[in-house]
C-alpha cells in the first residue's frame, strides 16, 4: 500500500453546520494512480468532503496536506490552480453560455489577447470526442438535457492539468453507454498516475472501477478498504450500518391494471419528440428506455404541457384535453417530477416544508392557503416516508445533500397525489436504501391504481417496476414492449435495430 | 412579519443576531443614537396643539410616502423584478389629483388619481408579465413617460390647492399621530395580513426564488407578477397624494423625485435581496425609516448641502456591509483562531450546492 507516498491526506476533519455535524473527525487519504470510492448514504458528507478539500466551505478542525504539504484552499480555483479538479454534484456551469465556452471558460485560447473561438470550438470538441459525445459545441448549455450537461462538466475538468481529479456522482444521470465511456478515460487517466476520488450510489460502478473506497456514516469515518478484499454486501451493511433488507425484491407487479387513463395520438413537437401514440391505463406502469438525447425527457414534458405540441391530440380519461400549461395538466390529476431538481424542481431558499406543500398550493390557488398545520403534516409524513435528513421540516431545502433535495422533490410531486405521475430520473443520487424503498413507494402507487409513466438511465430499474416499456430512439417511439421477462439486453436490441424486430 | 423562525430556533443572544430583522433595526437604533449623542434634544417629544411634536415624529410623517413605496417594491422585488416608475407615478398621482380637485370633490379627485395608477401599474405589469421584457427596461419606460404624462395633466403649470381635508393627508393628525404615518402603517399592516394569510407570500417566493421551477410546479406566476407592478404603482399612487398634500400642489417635474433608488435602498437594507425570493416588509419598514431618519440627520447636523450625498452613500455603505453575511464572517474570521467551531460564521449564498 505504501509504495508510492500519498498525494493526498486529509486528518481529523471536522465541519458542523447549524444544528448538523457534517463531519466529525474523517481521516482521508488519495494515493497517485489509484480510483479511490468515497461511499456512504445520503447525508453521510461525502459531498461536504469534497467542498471542504476544494475551499468551497472551510473546515472547523483538521489539517489537509496536498503532496506533503499542508494547503487551505480559498476557493475551488484556487484549488485547480494547485491541481485538483473537480466536477460538483449539481453541476454548477453557466446555462446561458454555450457548450463550448463552459468547457473553456477561464483558458479560452487567446491570441494578442483575443479569444479565437474557431480554436475554441475545436478544443472542446476534441475534449467532448474523448467521452464520446458528439454535439454542436456552440449550443446554449441550459438548453441540453441535464446528462449533456453532466459530460461537459466532466470534460472541463477533464481539460485542466490536474495531479488529483474529484468527481461526486458524475453518472448519476448518465446511461450505461456513457457510464462506459468515463470509464475507459478513467482508467486511462489512471494509467497515467492521475489520482482520482470518485463518488457513486452505483455499487456496481465502484466495484467496477474503484481500487479502494472509504466509507462514511452519518458523518464519520467508518473504514477504508481495498476493492478486493471487500464485497458488495458487506460494503452495504457498513454504509447503512445495519444489513439491507433484501435489495431487489420489489412487492410483485400487480398483474391486473384498470381502464385507459391517457392516451396520446400522433403527440409530437418539432426538434422535440416525433409523433407518438401512447396509451397508459390506470395501476399500470409505463416503462421509458432509450438512451441519452432519445427524447424521453421530451415525450414526458409534453404530457405535463411543460412543452406544447405542435400536433396530435392527448385524451384523458376519455376527455380530450388541450395541455396549454403544467397548471392544465395539473388540474387533470397530471405530476411530473423533473430530472433537473436543481433549476426546474426545487427553490433552494425555501423550507423543506414549504417546497413540499408548493405544488398542491398551487392547485389551490392563492386565496385558499394551505394551514400551517396541514403544511407541517404533508411534510412530517413524507419526512417520514421517504426518510428525508434531517427530518426537520423547517430547515431550508439548499443545505440539504443531493439525495435528500431528490427525495424532498418526489414528495411535492406525491403529495398532489396525481392520478398520472411522470417520475423523470427520480431515483438520481439516492443511495441503495432510499432506492429499494422509492421502487416499493412506486410499486406500491400503481398497485392502488395510479398509473405511473417512469423515466430512468438505469434499465435495470425501469424493468423491476414497469408492465410496458416503450423503446426510444433519435426522438422516436420505436417500439412497445409488454414487459413479460424482458432483459437490459432486449431493450439494448430493440434500440440497436431500431425496433425493426 | 416574524415569522421566518427557521433561522433562529437557538436562545439567547445569539438566536437574537440571527434574527433577520435585527441587522436592520440595529442600524437604525445606532443612527438615532449618534443624533442624541451629537443634539441631546433629538429625542424630544412634546405635545403641542393636540398632537404630538419632535424630530422622532418628524421622521414618521415625512417617511411615510417612502414607506408605502417601499412595501409596494418589497413584492416586486420579491419576484426578481424592480419598478424604476414610482417616482413618476407619484408625480402623475399627484397630478390629476390637483387639477381634478379644482372640479370635483375629494374623493373623486382621489379615485381618479388611484385609478389611473392602477392603469400604470396593469401597463408595467403587462410589459413584464406579458411581453416578458425585463423588469429594470419595462419600467424606465414609464420612469420617463410619466412625468411627461405628469406635465400634460398640469398643463406645464404647479398646480397648487387649498382643498382643507386635501392638505390634511399630510397635514392632519389622528390620535396624536400623523395621518400620514397612519396610513402607510395601515397599507404596510393590511399588506402583511394579505400576503402572510393567504397564500400569496409562499408564492411570490417561489416565483422569485426559482421562476422555471415554480411554472412546472403550477404556479400562475405571469399573473402573480402582474398583480405586483398594480400593487406596486398603486403604493406610489397614495405616497403621490401624501406628498403633494404636503407641499400643496402637483409639481410633475420634481414631485417623488429618485424616491425610486430610496425604496430600493429601504427594500435592501431590510434583508430582501435583489435577486428576488424571500421577503420581508417589516424589514422594508424598518429600511424606509433608516433612511428617512439619514435625511433628518442630515439636517439636523446642519451638513453643508455639498456633503450631503457623501454623508448618506458612507451612512449606506456601512449598514450595507454590517448587513452582508460575508463580511461579517471576514471580521469575525479575523479575530478568531480557526480551531474554534462553535460559531463560524456561514455565508448566505453557498456557490456549490448540493
Ligand atoms: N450549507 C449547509 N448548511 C447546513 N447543513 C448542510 C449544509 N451542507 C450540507 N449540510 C448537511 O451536511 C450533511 C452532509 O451533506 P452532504 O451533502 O455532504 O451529503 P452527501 O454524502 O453528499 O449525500 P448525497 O449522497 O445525498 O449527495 C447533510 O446532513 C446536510 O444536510
Ligand atoms: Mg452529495
Amino acid at each position: 500500500m505504501n509504495d508510492t507516498a500519498e498525494i493526498l491526506r486529509m486528518t481529523g476533519i471536522r465541519k458542523r453546520f447549524p444544528g448538523v455535524t457534517a463531519l466529525d473527525g474523517v481521516d482521508f487519504r488519495l494515493f497517485p494512480g489509484e480510483v479511490h470510492a468515497l461511499m456512504g448514504e445520503n447525508g453521510a458528507g461525502k459531498s461536504t468532503l469534497i467542498k471542504v478539500l476544494t475551499g468551497v466551505e472551510g473546515v472547523d478542525a483538521g489539517s489537509i496536506e496536498l503532496a506533503g504539504a499542508a494547503v487551505a484552499f480559498a476557493g475551488p480555483d484556487q484549488a485547480q490552480l494547485a491541481g485538483v479538479s473537480t466536477v460538483y454534484q449539481e453541476v454548477n456551469l453557466c446555462p446561458n453560455l454555450s457548450v463550448a465556452e463552459n468547457i473553456l471558460l477561464g483558458r479560452e485560447p487567446r491570441r494578442f489577447g483575443r479569444i479565437q473561438w474557431s480554436r475554441m470550438r475545436k478544443r472542446a470538441e476534441e475534449l467532448l470526442a474523448r467521452l464520446d459525445l458528439r454535439i454542436d459545441v456552440s449550443a446554449e448549455l441550459g438548453t441540453l438535457s441535464i446528462a449533456v450537461q453532466q459530460m461537459v462538466a466532466i470534460a472541463r475538468a477533464l481539460d485542466v492539468e490536474a495531479r488529483v481529479l474529484v468527481l461526486d456522482e458524475p453518472t448519476s444521470s448518465l446511461d450505461a453507454r456513457e457510464v462506459e465511456q468515463l470509464m475507459a478515460v478513467l482508467r486511462a487517466l489512471r494509467a497515467d498516475g492521475m489520482a482520482i476520488l470518485f463518488v457513486s450510489h452505483f455499487i456496481d460502478q465502484v466495484f467496477a472501477i474503484a481500487d479502494r473506497m472509504t466509507v462514511l456514516r452519518n458523518g464519520k469515518l467508518v473504514g477504508e478498504y481495498r476493492t478486493s478484499e471487500i464485497t458488495q454486501v458487506e460494503l452495504v451493511t457498513k454504509m447503512i450500518g445495519k444489513e439491507l433488507a433484501a435489495l431487489d425484491e420489489v412487492s410483485e407487479r400487480s398483474a391486473a391494471t384498470g381502464p385507459e387513463l391517457v392516451a396520446t395520438d400522433g403527440l409530437a413537437r418539432a426538434g422535440g419528440i416525433e409523433p407518438f401514440s401512447l396509451t397508459i391505463r390506470r395501476g399500470e406502469v409505463v416503462g421509458l428506455a432509450g438512451l441519452l438525447g432519445s427524447g424521453r425527457t421530451e415525450l414526458a414534458r409534453l404530457l405535463f404541457g411543460a412543452d406544447h405540441a405542435d400536433h396530435g391530440t392527448v385524451d384523458i380519461d376519455g376527455r380530450r384535453v388541450q395541455l396549454r400549461s403544467p397548471r392544465v395538466a395539473m388540474n387533470q390529476g397530471v405530476a411530473f417530477c423533473s430530472e433537473n431538481r436543481k433549476t426546474e424542481g426545487l427553490i433552494a431558499e425555501l423550507t423543506i416544508r414549504e417546497n413540499i406543500a408548493l405544488a398542491v398550493q398551487a392547485g389551490r390557488g392563492w386565496l385558499r392557503p394551505l394551514s400551517r398545520r396541514r403544511q407541517l403534516e404533508l411534510a412530517a409524513q413524507y419526512i417520514e416516508a421517504l426518510d428525508i435528513r434531517p427530518a426537520d421540516p423547517e430547515a431550508v431545502v439548499g443545505t440539504l445533500s443531493g439525495g435528500n433535495q431528490q427525495k424532498v422533490l418526489l414528495a411535492r410531486w406525491l403529495a398532489t397525489q396525481p392520478r398520472l405521475l411522470i417520475l423523470d430520473e427520480p431515483t438520481r443520487g439516492i443511495d441503495v436504501g432510499a432506492k429499494a424503498e422509492i421502487q416499493r413507494l412506486v410499486a406500491t402507487l400503481s398497485a392502488d391504481g395510479m398509473a405511473v409513466l417512469f423515466v430512468s438511465a438505469e434499465l435495470e430499474e425501469v424493468l423491476r417496476l414497469s408492465h410496458h416499456v416503450a423503446v426510444l430512439r433519435d426522438r422516436k417511439v420505436v417500439a412497445q414492449l409488454a414487459n413479460e421477462g424482458l432483459t437490459p439486453e432486449d431493450i439494448m436490441a430493440t434500440i440497436a435495430d431500431g425496433g425493426r424486430s | 412579519m416574524i415569522r421566518n423562525l427557521a433561522t433562529d430556533r437557538g436562545r439567547g443572544p445569539a438566536a437574537l443576531t440571527k434574527h433577520r430583522l435585527f441587522w436592520p433595526a440595529a442600524a437604525l437604533i445606532a443612527l438615532l443614537l449618534g443624533n442624541l449623542i451629537v443634539s441631546p434634544r433629538f429625542f424630544a417629544v412634546e405635545i403641542r396643539d393636540g398632537h404630538l411634536y419632535g424630530n422622532l415624529i418628524d421622521i414618521l410623517r415625512n417617511g411615510s410616502p417612502l414607506i408605502l413605496i417601499a412595501v409596494g417594491m418589497t413584492l416586486v422585488i420579491a419576484t426578481r423584478g424592480i419598478d424604476l416608475s414610482v417616482g413618476a407615478v407619484v408625480a402623475v398621482s399627484g397630478a390629476v389629483a390637483c387639477v381634478e380637485l379644482g372640479s370635483t370633490s375629494i374623493l373623486l379627485a382621489i379615485g381618479a388619481a388611484l385609478g389611473l395608477c392602477l392603469v400604470l401599474g396593469a401597463w408595467n405589469g403587462w410589459l413584464v408579465a406579458g411581453l416578458k421584457i425585463q423588469p429594470i427596461v419595462a419600467t424606465l419606460i414609464l420612469m420617463v413617460a410619466g412625468r411627461g404624462l405628469a406635465q400634460l395633466i398640469t398643463g406645464g403649470q404647479i398646480v397648487t390647492v387649498q382643498n382643507g381635508p386635501f392638505l390634511a393627508i399630510a397635514g392632519g393628525y389622528l390620535l396624536t399621530l400623523p395621518l400620514s404615518f397612519l396610513i402607510a402603517m395601515a397599507v404596510y399592516a393590511l399588506t402583511s395580513l394579505v400576503v402572510r394569510r393567504s397564500a400569496l407570500g409562499l408564492l411570490l417566493e417561489s416565483v422569485g426564488g426559482n421562476p422555471e421551477a415554480s411554472r412546472l410546479s403550477g404556479l400562475r406566476s405571469g399573473r402573480l407578477i402582474w398583480l405586483c407592478y398594480v400593487f406596486s404603482a398603486l403604493c406610489a399612487g397614495v405616497a403621490g397624494l401624501i406628498i403633494s398634500s404636503n407641499v400643496t400642489g402637483a409639481d410633475g417635474n420634481n414631485a417623488g423625485l429618485w424616491i425610486e433608488l430610496d425604496a430600493i435602498l429601504a427594500v435592501v437594507i431590510g434583508g430582501t435581496q435583489l435577486t428576488g425570493g424571500r421577503f420581508s416588509l417589516g424589514g422594508t419598514v424598518i429600511g424606509a425609516l433608516l433612511i428617512q431618519t439619514l435625511t433628518t440627520t442630515v439636517y439636523a447636523l446642519g451638513i453643508p448641502s455639498q456633503e450631503t450625498l457623501l454623508f448618506k452613500a458612507v451612512v449606506v455603505t456601512v449598514v450595507c456591509l454590517v448587513q452582508s453575511p460575508a463580511f461579517r464572517a471576514k471580521l469575525v474570521k479575523r479575530r478568531r483562531r480557526p480551531e474554534s467551531p462553535a460559531v463560524a460564521a456561514q455565508p448566505e449564498k453557498v456557490e456549490v450546492a448540493s
